[in-house]
């Protein structure tokens, strides 16, 4: 997408509740048809970031605008644009699938002449529509983040925003509703993605703002991110918990950078065949070891020294 | 194929902002008719089974005896009261559960707010769709009261808006207060056992509150229950009360209310904005 129309623009955008500070003065622009991801682990201030841009949370310090309006002025104006998939499904469980769909686009005010074509179009998308009569309650959980992600549609919003879409779900049903937002991305929808997932940030996301605690670690492509904080590849090696410290200072000559983790060491380098060589050169044998591309956990490692997911 | 996207024109917020609260009526009639066959049984068994023991049971007793209870049949004393009730128990049932819901269970109040909608007016969808069937009930009650004799003339009807008054006032104040709750299970617990059971029998339901000893006629008059039944007596058969008293009435259930609203309305739109 190359529309550079700005359709989310935050300037040392602060929250703080009582004494902590959630969000601690970050500055962002989303652009039309990006799809634009927050990454960062649980308490990163990625959550209560997308609440003030949904209009549902007000901010400490300051400045946002959602397609050019002040959220704390124009709540209801900026919500008829915005289609919110929160963390947990929070459906209609007395209703039926069907009926959560139509009673959300009675919520936008739409018509039911708008509201029932719209619903067959949704069930598609969403691969519900064997499931239509089915109360909510007895829908599996990926089906359930389906309907909600469908339900979020069903206004034609000009933003997506999807907290963690995937937590909580089977491996086989992230890669269905990874594909349905594919399908979305592919379309030029705007979409807005918090995630602790680097697989799904990768995935899914044109652009990444890693945040740690309130704060924005780095900002840039997937690609770009592993490029500026990373080696192309990481060589992963297991000698013991015990020895994993001790051999540690006669690997950090070998490589650009190491990181000793509880269970294993990572270390860094372009060509992670020709390190192990090295290593086994100069007699050292690891239990195990495995060459790997980098990715944005390991980039995170490098920004925080800390793992996504503690 | 993807849904289209970005239709700029398609929602009017406008409309949403003075028609909202009709789509949270809409998404809680549509609830109420999935248990469509156990509210009927319910608005009509329990008037009528009550009618038969309380009204006709006890009420033959004490005609028997003392001739009724203010000048008129123990059932047509009884019959504002029980509306009045109604109103409220039904009332309470149709904010309680909802919100709870809402806000805890499933949380689909901040589904709701996540669109156009605002807090206050989910608040006033949820107190205008349990009006709603309050209303149903009430006409039920008021219907098998009329059948049971309990009405001597045409104004006995008249007891009907009286209830409903009733009914929305204390409706949104305890909404306020199942918005603001944090525990749910103790919430449940002291509204029925310490406010509902205390209100039903000290506000002069089933005598007449001056007949109670005075340390205890404070309950009927903070009870909206009370003032309600007391307009009700006096619409319905000609029970004396001065002018002033009347107009005291209709102002504390009007107050009650007006405070109610603006109590729920800061309640929501603070628990979503938490």
């Amino acid at each position: 997408m190359t529309n550079s129309e700005v359709l989310i623009e935050a300037k040392q955008l602060i929250k703080r509740y009582g004494d902590f500070t959630a969000v601690a003065g970050i500055d962002f622009q989303v652009r039309k048809g990006e799809s634009f991801g927050f990454l960062g682990p649980n308490g990163a201030g990625k959550s209560t970031t997308m609440r003030i841009i949904a209009a549902t949370l007000t901010r400490s310090g300051g400045e946002i605008t959602i397609l050019g309006k002040d959220p704390e002025k124009f709540g209801p104006e900026i919500k008829a644009h915005l289609g919110v998939v929160p963390q947990m499904d929070n459906l209609d469980n007395a209703l039926t699938v069907e009926e959560n769909l139509y009673i959300y686009g009675r919520y936008f005010g739409l018509s039911k002449a708008f509201i029932r074509p719209k619903i067959e179009e949704l069930l598609d998308f969403a691969q519900l529509v064997e499931k239509r009569s089915v109360k909510v309650e007895a829908l599996s959980g990926g089906m359930k983040r389906r309907l909600t992600i469908a339900r979020a549609l069903v206004s034609e919003p000009e933003i997506l925003m999807l907290d963690e879409p995937t937590t909580g779900l089977d491996p086989q049903a992230r890669h269905i509703l990874w594909d349905r937002l594919f399908r979305l991305k592919e379309q030029g929808v705007t979409l807005l993605i918090t995630t602790h997932y680097m697989d799904e940030a990768e995935q899914l996301c044109d652009r990444l703002m890693v945040m740690d605690k309130g704060s924005i670690m780095a900002e840039d492509s997937p690609a770009g991110l592993i490029k500026s904080y990373s080696t192309k590849e990481v060589l992963e090696v297991r000698f013991g918990s015990d020895r994993n410290a001790v051999v540690a200072p006669q690997l950090k000559e070998l490589c650009e950078r190491i990181e000793v983790l509880p269970d294993r060491i990572l270390m860094y380098a372009d060509d992670g065949e020709e390190l192990l060589h090295q290593l086994n050169q100069k007699g050292l044998h690891p239990l195990t070891s495995l060459v790997r591309r980098s990715s944005l956990e390991d980039v995170f490692l490098r920004l925080t020294g800390r793992t996504l997911i503690d | 194929m993807a849904p289209r996207q970005g239709s700029l024109k398609l929602v009017n917020t406008e409309r949403i902002k003075s028609r909202g609260a009709f789509a949270v009526v809409e998404a809680r009639v549509m609830i109420f008719m999935k248990y469509l066959p156990a509210l009927l049984s319910v608005a009509v068994a329990n008037p009528f089974l009550y009618l038969l023991a309380v009204g006709v049971g006890v009420g033959k007793l004490i005609n028997a005896h003392s001739g009724g209870v203010d000048g008129v049949k123990y059932l047509t004393f009884l019959a504002p009261a029980l509306l009045a009730t109604a109103a409220i128990q039904n009332a309470l049932d149709e904010v309680v559960f909802p919100t709870l819901e809402g806000f805890k269970w499933n949380k689909s109040f901040f589904a709701i707010n996540a669109t156009p909608i605002s807090g206050k007016q989910i608040a006033n969808g949820v107190l205008l769709a349990a009006m709603t069937r309050v209303l149903f009930s009430v006409t039920v009650y008021g219907t098998i009261i009329y059948l049971f004799h309990g009405f001597t003339t045409a104004r006995g009807w008249l007891a009907i808006p009286t209830a409903l008054a009733a009914g929305a006032a204390f409706g949104a104040f305890i909404m306020g207060l199942a918005a603001w709750t944090k525990n749910d299970d103790t919430f449940l617990m002291v509204l029925n056992r310490f406010v509902i059971m205390p209100l039903f029998l000290f506000s002069g339901t089933f005598y007449q509150l001056s007949s109670m000893p005075i340390y205890l006629r404070w309950v009927g008059w903070l009870s909206p229950l009370w003032h309600s039944t007391e307009l009700g007596r006096y619409l319905t058969y000609g029970h004396q009360i001065s002018p002033w008293m009347f107009v005291f009435h209709i102002s504390y259930i009007v107050a009650m209310f007006a405070f109610g609203m603006r109590f729920a309305h800061r309640q929501f739109e603070a628990r979503l904005s938490r």
